[in-house]
């Protein structure tokens, strides 16, 4: 039996790996993630399987209490809100792994070896972790608690302290079997969490959610150390790397070390920076019908959207009037910087929503190469990513992030509400080109109005 | 041979194979990619199954009843991550038939 169950997790692990390989795709996606649903539920029947007095009442009331709530928020939850539903799930899984490590510590006549010790304690605390951790993310993201950094004299220090008091815990556990010391040590996991994350600024929340993405995959390995069984240390390894990846793709997109992301307060030393520009620039505006026009006599156009426009919610407007425009004969892109939403791929299922195809939007190292040839580019919500300083100022705290090249295209148009710096508080040179008209007003009101206009 | 070398070995090589799998997922569907990897990581229900079980002839222990909150949780996981992740996915879908039609 025993064998048997082990072919069936071997089984399970290889559909979860053939789920996550779907994701190269948008058409192998969806069977991708049918392999995913079997291979849950061939590992859930697998270990019912195994199982000596299941206590099978208590375990079916609590997957349809949870299956129910997952299935409601799956429903409900707007594409806007998924950095924040995505925090909300990692938090699960660590809060799950912190009372799967205590409940096995408590589990009555279940001897521990040292190294199960050590394990339990590894996916305690990496759960721990990632539970508060995550919860403090959620906040942040969702506006509940402020997206400012905060920071105090010794923080680092007191997580130091912290850390090896958690180390300290652990080893008495390790040493004396003391159940009290694991209980402490999984509290000060808990608190070294929130002290970890209330640092870092909202603007560097796309690594944070990939990080916590990656933590609650090596919190579920660790339980499957423990508990030895291969099929959770598969998946969580995979979710682990896949959590890297993605850290490691946003930081390169804000041209940010992971160091600095961690260490945080990016929103508090950049607030100074503008200062030293002064002095008014001189800049064009336009009406909405002003830029329809250019648009409309264009044979290309490449659109650059930014959280600004989903904040509006003016993507369905916006695909209005890029359908209108292919009617006219004008070859009508979307640019999409990593970082244009709240988490990796984020701006992409918006578009998606609005029911853009997704031949016409391309990746950054897809379309940078195209702006010069380009007519007219529209940059609406975005403003960081389109930043030219980035590449020509070597003092601007941007310099060396990676951006969408719109400035060297023939004509640029900006949606934007006012004059006001974006979210790293500078100033954008873009705005102030000859090249460059800026339309002022609400996203969604603007396109709607060239929309109208358009007839 | 020591289990925990089994395990580390099986550990290390699905690291691997993690990592070089979702490098080729496209970044149009890094936000599928995270849903579907948080449903993924409700595989942690399992760990949790495993301590809903009579203890001394008890079930109602502490051991139980804390595995069954994880349950629970881990099951707001896996309907919530793979429900989305194929909300999502029909999205990118929708384009396919329109284009087809047009």
């Amino acid at each position: 039996m025993q064998n048997f169950a082990s072919l069936l997790y071997l089984v399970a692990s290889v559909l979860f790996i053939l789920a996550l390989k779907g994701l190269s795709s948008p058409d192998s996606a969806r069977r991708g993630n049918l392999y995913g649903v079997i291979g849950m539920v061939l590992a859930v029947v697998t270990t019912l399987l195994l199982m000596d007095k299941p206590i099978v009442a208590l375990m079916l009331g609590a997957v349809v209490i949870g299956g129910g709530i997952g299935a409601t928020l799956a429903r409900r939850v707007q594409m806007t809100q998924m950095p924040e539903l995505v925090a909300a799930m990692h938090s699960l899984v660590g809060l799950a792994a912190v009372l799967i490590a205590i409940a096995a510590i408590f589990h009555h006549g279940q001897e521990h070896t040292g190294a199960q010790k050590i394990e339990l304690f590894i996916g305690a605390f990496i759960g721990a972790i990632t539970f508060t951790a995550s919860v403090i993310a959620y906040g942040k993201l969702s506006g509940r608690f402020g997206a400012k950094p905060v920071s105090f004299g010794g923080q680092h220090l007191l997580n130091l302290v912290l850390a090896l008091a958690m180390l300290g815990f652990g080893f008495t556990y390790y040493a004396t079997d003391n159940h009290a010391a694991f209980l402490m040590m999984s509290a000060i996991a808990l608190a070294l969490g929130v002290l970890l994350i209330i640092p870092i600024g909202g603007a560097d929340m796309p690594v944070v959610v990939s990080m916590l993405n990656s933590y609650s995959g090596w919190a579920a390995a660790g339980i499957g150390f423990t508990l030895n069984n291969s099929v959770l240390i598969i998946a969580g390894a995979c979710v682990g790397s896949s959590g890297a990846i993605l850290s490691y793709i946003m930081c390169k997109a804000m041209n940010r070390s992971i160091i600095s992301v961690l260490l945080g307060g990016f929103g508090a030393e950049t607030a100074a920076g503008p200062a030293a520009d002064s002095g008014p620039k001189n800049y064009k505006s336009g009406s909405p019908e002003d830029a329809l026009f250019m648009m409309k006599n264009a044979d290309s156009v490449v659109i650059v959207p930014g959280y600004g426009l989903a904040v509006a919610r003016a993507q369905h407007a916006l695909q209005e009037l890029a359908e209108l425009l292919q009617e006219e004969g004008v070859n009508v892109r979307y640019a999409i910087h990593p970082v244009a939403g709240r988490m990796p791929g984020h701006m992409n299922v918006l578009l998606a929503e609005a029911e853009v195809p997704y031949e016409h939007v391309l990746e950054m190292e897809e379309i940078n190469n195209d702006f010069s040839s380009t007519d007219v580019v529209l940059v609406i919500g975005a403003n960081d990513v389109v930043n030219p300083a980035a590449k020509n100022d070597p003092s601007s705290p941007i310099f060396g992030m990676p951006i969408l090249e719109a400035h060297k295209a023939r004509t640029v148009m900006v949606v934007k509400r006012s004059m006001a710096a974006g979210y790293a508080g500078l100033d954008n040179d873009l705005f102030y080109m000859d090249k460059t008209m800026m339309v002022f007003g609400d996203a969604k009101k603007v396109v709607e109005d060239m929309v109208k206009s358009f007839h | 041979m020591d289990p925990l070398i089994v395990n580390l070995t099986v550990f290390v090589l699905a690291v691997f194979v993690g990592y070089h799998v979702v490098w080729n997922v496209t970044p149009a569907l890094h936000t599928p990619l995270m849903a579907v990897t948080n449903a993924v990581s409700g595989i942690i229900v399992v760990g949790a199954l495993l301590q809903v079980v009579e203890i001394d002839g008890q079930q109602i222990t502490l051991t139980s009843v804390l595995g069954a909150v994880a349950v629970l949780l881990a099951s707001i996981n896996i309907f919530g991550g793979f429900m989305v992740t194929q909300r999502m996915l029909e999205m990118f879908k929708k384009k396919d038939r329109k284009k087809g039609n047009a």
